[in-house]
């Protein structure tokens, strides 16, 4: 990516770059989006595009524009455009038909980066996240924009595709501010310097404000934030009613106390890993996977679900890609289930190749409605309690509290 | 090789043998059937035979050889092709690379696969001693339902089969339930007792098959070789027996009961059907045992639930135990009997399952184990 879009006036001093970060003291909220993100996933295998216009969509008559990378926008095509509009502006932008299931694969493993960090992650789609990262901070030993920084890192080099971060005291903050930060940045907007952030900025800058609202505000002769944010709530509730006056009341003035939001009901949980170094050695590649399955079920456990199907997916080091899945003849939470499964899976569909990134993922999930089956061997209640104890270590002292001792490096032991 | 042979004879031994091939041979010439004509040609009978170094099945055909000789072709395709043959007499021959079929007015012609890369047929192991072929079919099936399927357990997917002088016992497990038959036999003389661990499918199909031709199946083994050998009606199999161990399980079965019900089988098999319509997949039907009614029921507010009453002769505290309701069907489906009786402890610990009589008495001689689903909460 080339250097990001100026910004508007004033703006720059929020960029947070390799030299300087703005005080990002108290902005535990981090919003983070990728850029042109179908467009960026159908680049990785098609580097040579990467300076041309390019188009995702479909190539039925009314197909609307799925993402366009930025030298295609520079001519003004933007996402859900109609397709021929979009062929108007920009004549000789590579067209590519959107492919199926790669972009919600790549969605899961940059979302499993951001679970990594925090367990508050809440997916606004496939490609834009609010973490709340307020409570990982001491255990990972850095700040938000740290953690900005390093999802930036691991997105780019696991993914092969850009994002950009806003970080801020506040959920709708955080998101413009990574708007503002695109392509491939990020911005932090210290708290104390909120308002002065906000108050340039257009009225449709603000969260719930649509092309009618935006008509009745100037009608009250309003123009930007900083106007509503002077205008008395009152007045605000009279002409767009008491709700969305209050709300804009509020959002103008900085205030936005809604919380994020882990996603509610997942259909899986899963886990993934990119090696640094390609790697052959069987015993490292099962040591990965018990570590992911420690991971998947510990999350389980959290949600208070089980799942009865495990899948593993293994990226091979030319990038072929297979999932491998098994269903149990009862659902589970046990991280030793799931790692036995894991393994047979594993060592069934992968030869000696080298392996570039190992996952661990539980479908068919249920509550607690189903019982467990139970064998003549079930050790399973005893193991699952020790998971429990290690859960609890765990949220008090940090995910490297408590490990099965294969994985401790050599020189912990 | 040129030899004549009746169609529904080449017909049945082809396809028995083709069962026994594997769908997807590692290597094209396991896939084959070999048809030995007597390579000196002072033999009256064809024999067709399929080995996949894991099952050999062979079986003799009478023919009228003009020309005797071996050659090895497609099985899948042989079996396809004498299925289909009209009823009438049916001509082999081979002529270089290619076989010949000739049936009324039909012709086909097959390539032939090199007989020399096929693998030397193991030779069927010494006689360890005889049963008649229903009985020793229908215990195998009673016992390979507890079988596991998952291959990644193989002594799992095994049956047990231990020789005690005139004592057979039968025994598979897949950790969630365990089948057991105890029946007698007659040995072979001189027989030492031993234990053997044979892949349950195979022993199942090859039971099933020679069992139905109503004779007697000599059982053979060879232990030192790995091989376990069937034999009846002229039909002959060999199957290599499981190098794995099998888990203690005699410790498993139960020493007491605390409660006992004595119900008929299909009365409450279908009653377990009906219920767990409303349960989804792999979740339990419960049984709510008390003075002479077994409630059943299944499901919960989210899915639809459902229950039903029965009639039961009960023993014992008021209980509620569930099941995986495939598990209890299959089990009482094992049973071969129209009365069940059914003995347990507490919710969390294995039930059994036996056959009884009129009269609720156990008939002796086989169980079911049956581990039950722990209840959430």
């Amino acid at each position: 990516m080339g250097r990001n879009a100026a910004l508007p006036a004033g703006f720059e001093r929020f960029r947070a770059s390799g030299e300087s970060t703005p005080d990002d003291t108290g902005c535990g909220v981090l919003h983070v989006d990728m850029d042109a993100f179908f467009a960026a996933v159908e680049l990785r295998s098609r580097p040579e595009l990467v300076d041309r216009p390019v188009v995702v969509a479909g190539a039925g008559p009314r197909s609307v524009v799925l993402s366009a990378n930025y030298p295609a926008r520079r001519y003004g095509v933007r996402s859900a455009m109609p397709v021929g509009a979009a062929r108007r502006l920009c004549p000789q932008a590579v067209w590519i038909p959107p492919s199926r299931g790669a972009y919600s694969e790549v969605s899961r493993g940059v979302m499993a980066i951001f679970r990594d960090l925090t367990p508050l992650v809440e997916p606004l789609s496939l490609d834009e996240a609010f973490l709340d990262v307020s409570g990982a901070l001491r255990r990972l030993g850095t700040t938000p924009a740290g953690i900005g920084a390093l999802i930036r890192e691991r997105v780019a080099a696991e993914h092969g595709i850009t994002c950009s971060v806003g970080v801020a005291g506040a959920k709708f903050v955080a998101k413009l501010a990574s708007g503002m930060a695109k392509p491939d940045g990020m911005l932090v907007v210290p708290v104390a310097q909120t308002l002065t952030f906000l108050h340039p900025l257009p009225l449709s800058a603000l969260w719930g404000v649509g092309k009618k609202t935006e008509e009745n505000l100037r009608r009250l002769g309003l123009d930007t934030i900083a106007d509503v944010a002077k205008t008395p709530p009152d007045r605000l509730r009279r002409s767009l009613g008491t709700a969305l006056g209050e709300h804009l009341h509020a959002l103008a003035n900085g205030l936005d106390d809604r919380a994020v939001v882990p996603e509610s009901e997942d259909k899986s949980i899963g886990a993934e890993h990119t090696f640094d170094v390609d790697q052959h050695d069987r015993a490292l590649l099962h040591r990965e996977l018990l570590r992911l399955a420690e991971r998947v079920a510990a999350t389980l456990r959290a949600k208070g679900v089980r799942g009865r199907t495990v899948s593993i997916k293994v990226r091979f080091a030319d990038f072929r890609t297979i999932t491998r899945a098994r269903t149990l003849l009862s659902a589970t939470d046990v991280a030793r289930e799931l790692h036995t499964t894991a393994v047979a899976l594993l060592d069934e569909a992968a030869s000696g190749a080298a392996v570039r990134l190992l996952g661990v993922r539980v479908e068919g999930l249920s509550t607690g409605e189903g019982g467990e089956q139970l064998s003549f061997d079930t050790p399973a209640p005893r193991w699952r309690e020790a998971e429990i104890a290690a859960d609890v270590a765990r949220s008090k002292f940090g995910a490297a509290a408590i490990r099965p001792a294969s994985l401790l490096s050599p020189d912990e032991g | 090789m040129k030899i004549r042979v009746e169609r529904d004879g080449l017909a049945d031994a082809v396809a028995w043998v083709a069962r026994s091939l594997p769908s997807r041979p590692p290597v094209p010439v396991l896939g084959g059937v070999l048809l030995d004509a007597g390579a000196d040609g002072g033999s009256d009978a064809l024999t067709v035979s399929g080995f996949d170094y894991e099952v050999s099945a062979t079986v003799g055909v009478p023919a009228t050889i003009a020309d005797g000789g071996r050659t090895l072709v497609s099985g899948r395709l042989l079996a396809d092709i004498t299925k289909a043959l009209p009823a009438q007499p049916v001509e082999i021959s081979v002529d270089g690379a290619r076989a010949s079929i000739t049936c009324g007015n039909a012709r086909f012609s097959l390539p032939t696969m090199p007989v020399e890369d096929y693998p030397q047929l193991p030779a069927q192991p010494d006689l360890a001693g005889e049963v008649t072929g229903e009985a020793f079919a229908q215990a195998v099936t009673q016992v390979a339902v507890a079988a596991g399927k998952d291959d990644t357990l193989p002594m799992l997917t095994g049956m047990r089969l231990e020789i005690s002088g005139s004592n057979l016992t039968l025994v598979a497990t897949d950790r969630f339930r365990l089948a057991m038959r105890e029946f007698s036999w007659s040995p072979a003389e001189g027989l030492a007792d031993a234990a053997v661990l044979v892949p349950a499918r195979t022993l199942a199909d090859a039971a099933k098959s020679l069992g139905a031709s109503g004779a007697t199946v000599q059982v053979g083994l060879a232990s030192g070789d790995g091989l376990l050998g069937l034999a009846g009606s002229g039909r002959y199999t060999t199957t290599r027996l499981l190098d794995a161990e099998f888990p203690p399980y005699r410790q498993l079965l139960p020493a007491q009961h605390t409660s006992r019900a004595v119900l008929q089988v299909s009365a409450l098999a279908e009653a377990i059907k009906r219920v767990s319509l409303v349960a989804e997949r792999g979740t339990q039907v419960r049984l709510e045992f008390s003075e002479g009614t077994l409630r059943l029921s299944a499901g919960g507010d989210d899915e639809g639930s459902a229950e039903e009453e029965l009639p039961v002769d009960y023993e014992g505290e008021s209980v509620t135990i569930a099941f995986n309701p495939g598990y209890l069907v299959d089990g009482l489906g094992a049973l071969h009997a129209d009365r069940a009786e059914l003995t347990f402890t507490t919710p969390n610990r294995p039930a059994l399952i036996k056959p009884a009589d009129e009269n609720g008495d156990v008939v002796p001689g086989y169980l079911y184990l049956l581990m039950p689903v722990r209840l959430p909460g």
